[in-house]
């Protein structure tokens, strides 16, 4: 990802601030400015808690080049307390116990190194809830 | 008087045992183990650094806390495994609490001491009155080389904590820093992993600045080691803190709590923060704490801390060191540590 499009997705990708219609509810991440299910203009920020639900998930086998030493690893579409749908990574855990309704914390880690001499780029992973969290 | 005010630690999952990176190079299992006093150590996953490890840290600690990041005015991570050369961990650390643009950051290099200088300096800036809040962390994932000695230590982690002057969970009632040129380990620029004078590495660097930083601090305020309920010091591997803890006076009960090396090995700058946090998870309010940091290079700092009737109140807000040390885990192989560790070479 070239830097400049990673640094205008940092407040949707480190702190997770999302954006809710106040007419019908929807919840968008990144924000949007209309919302994309009844177009209406009336959008106030909301910043995700940072747990989920797996909603569903797959296991890539056959990752891009940058991704070779993380395979098997499972991507998830996740749903958030307040509605809000994200795809990530997830992680600290085998790719197959990943499942619909797992629930999920957010954690803060590196999403890939842009080549050998670029950028990092950082975001949310899901993270099987830990016994003392739960 | 300025204080803690919160504070919170990040320890990966991912656990390698002593047993079997000693099998790996040929080396006695059972002698290894005694001699360092580490059972296991812990590792970074694939995706994890000083930046996430801060900011997981930090986020329990504003919890803790309960204050916003936009009021923190200073945020300052040690460590001697940034991943930018040139580039601050702290900026983006900053941007994922939700602190700034009106803050002051900078990233402390001073191998395993840098986690105290962050601490050091935030509670100086808090002190003065020049900010209202300012974080101090202290993370790595360092690097041992393969075979080498410091291969059975180097683990990750790290712990933040937040200076304020109102609602401590811990008053600082004096630091102290005791410092000079001593080269007794280092890693030039452009080099993988650290050198180091082996026995050098012990009386001339971390026996005489632990005791110079503990007793100059222990003079300064007048308080006897046995009116101390916790001490932790630096913690390279088993044996040096009980050691130098033994030297100075204290008990092995009052060690006990902070000594958490033996399952988390040595997280660098975040070896003796992360002992603190694990004080602060079991503390009682007026209990009196001693930390001492050590830094190769060379030097420690010591800061004297009195926990507070508000410390038992915030506690649970977050994860403790102990649920992390104990809780779920998973252990590598050595072929699987050495992937993750990238001390694989790959086609790129």
């Amino acid at each position: 990802m070239p830097s400049p499009r990673y640094t205008r997705d940092i407040p949707a990708r480190y702190r997770l601030d999302a954006a809710r219609c106040s007419a019908c509810g929807h919840v968008a991440l990144p924000r949007r400015t209309i919302c994309s299910g009844c177009r209406s203009q009336d959008m106030e920020p909301v910043r995700l808690t940072r747990r989920g639900t797996v909603v569903t998930s797959t296991v890539i086998h056959v990752p891009p080049d940058e991704f070779t030493t993380e395979a098997p690893y499972a991507m998830a579409i996740i749903e958030t307390p307040e509605g809000a749908r994200l795809m990530a990574q997830v992680v600290d855990c085998q790719a197959e116990e990943v499942v619909p309704g797992m629930e999920l914390s957010l954690e803060f880690r590196r999403i890939r190194r842009e080549g050998h001499g670029g950028i990092l780029c950082y975001g949310h992973k899901g993270v099987p809830v830990r016994r003392h969290e739960a | 008087m300025a204080g803690i005010i919160g504070y919170g630690a990040y320890i990966p999952r991912n656990r390698i045992r002593t047993d079997e990176i000693a099998q790996q190079w040929g080396r006695e299992p059972a002698s290894i183990r005694a001699g360092l006093l580490l059972e296991e150590k812990s590792v970074p996953g694939l995706d994890e650094d000083t930046i996430t490890i801060s900011v997981a840290a930090a986020r329990d600690a504003l919890a803790r806390a309960d204050v916003d990041p936009s009021r923190v005015g200073a945020l300052y991570i040690g460590s001697e495994s940034h991943p930018y050369a040139v580039k601050p961990s702290g900026t983006v650390v900053a941007e994922a609490l939700g602190v700034g643009p009106e803050y002051h950051t900078a990233d402390f290099e001073f191998a395993c001491k840098a986690g105290t200088e962050a601490m050091f300096v935030a509670l100086g800036l808090v002190e003065s009155g020049r900010v209202e809040y300012a974080l101090g962390i202290g993370a790595d994932t360092s690097q041992g080389a393969p075979g080498d000695a410091l291969e059975y230590s180097a683990s990750a982690g790290g712990a933040a904590f937040l200076f304020g002057r109102e609602n401590p969970v811990a008053d600082v009632l004096d630091a102290v820093s005791y410092t000079s040129d001593t080269a007794d380990f280092w890693r030039r620029e452009g080099e993988y992993y650290p050198r180091h004078g082996g026995r050098f590495t012990g009386e001339p660097a971390y026996f005489k600045h632990v005791l110079g930083a503990a007793r100059l601090i222990l003079e300064r305020t007048g308080i006897p080691p046995a009116d101390f309920r916790h001490a932790v010091f630096h913690m390279p591997n088993g044996k040096f803190p009980l050691s130098v803890g033994a030297q100075l006076g204290f008990r092995r009960d009052q060690l006990e709590t902070g000594w958490v090396v033996p399952t988390m090995g040595n997280t660098y700058s975040g070896s003796s923060p992360t002992g603190l946090a694990a004080i602060l998870d079991e503390a009682s309010p007026d209990d009196l704490i001693l930390i001492t940091s050590f830094g190769s290079g060379a030097g420690s700092d010591a800061f004297v801390l009195r926990a507070t009737e508000r410390l038992p109140e915030v506690r649970d807000r977050a994860p403790t060191v102990r649920a992390m040390l104990d809780g779920s885990r998973r252990y590598l192989s050595y072929g699987e540590y050495a992937k993750y560790r990238e001390k694989i070479r790959m086609n790129s």
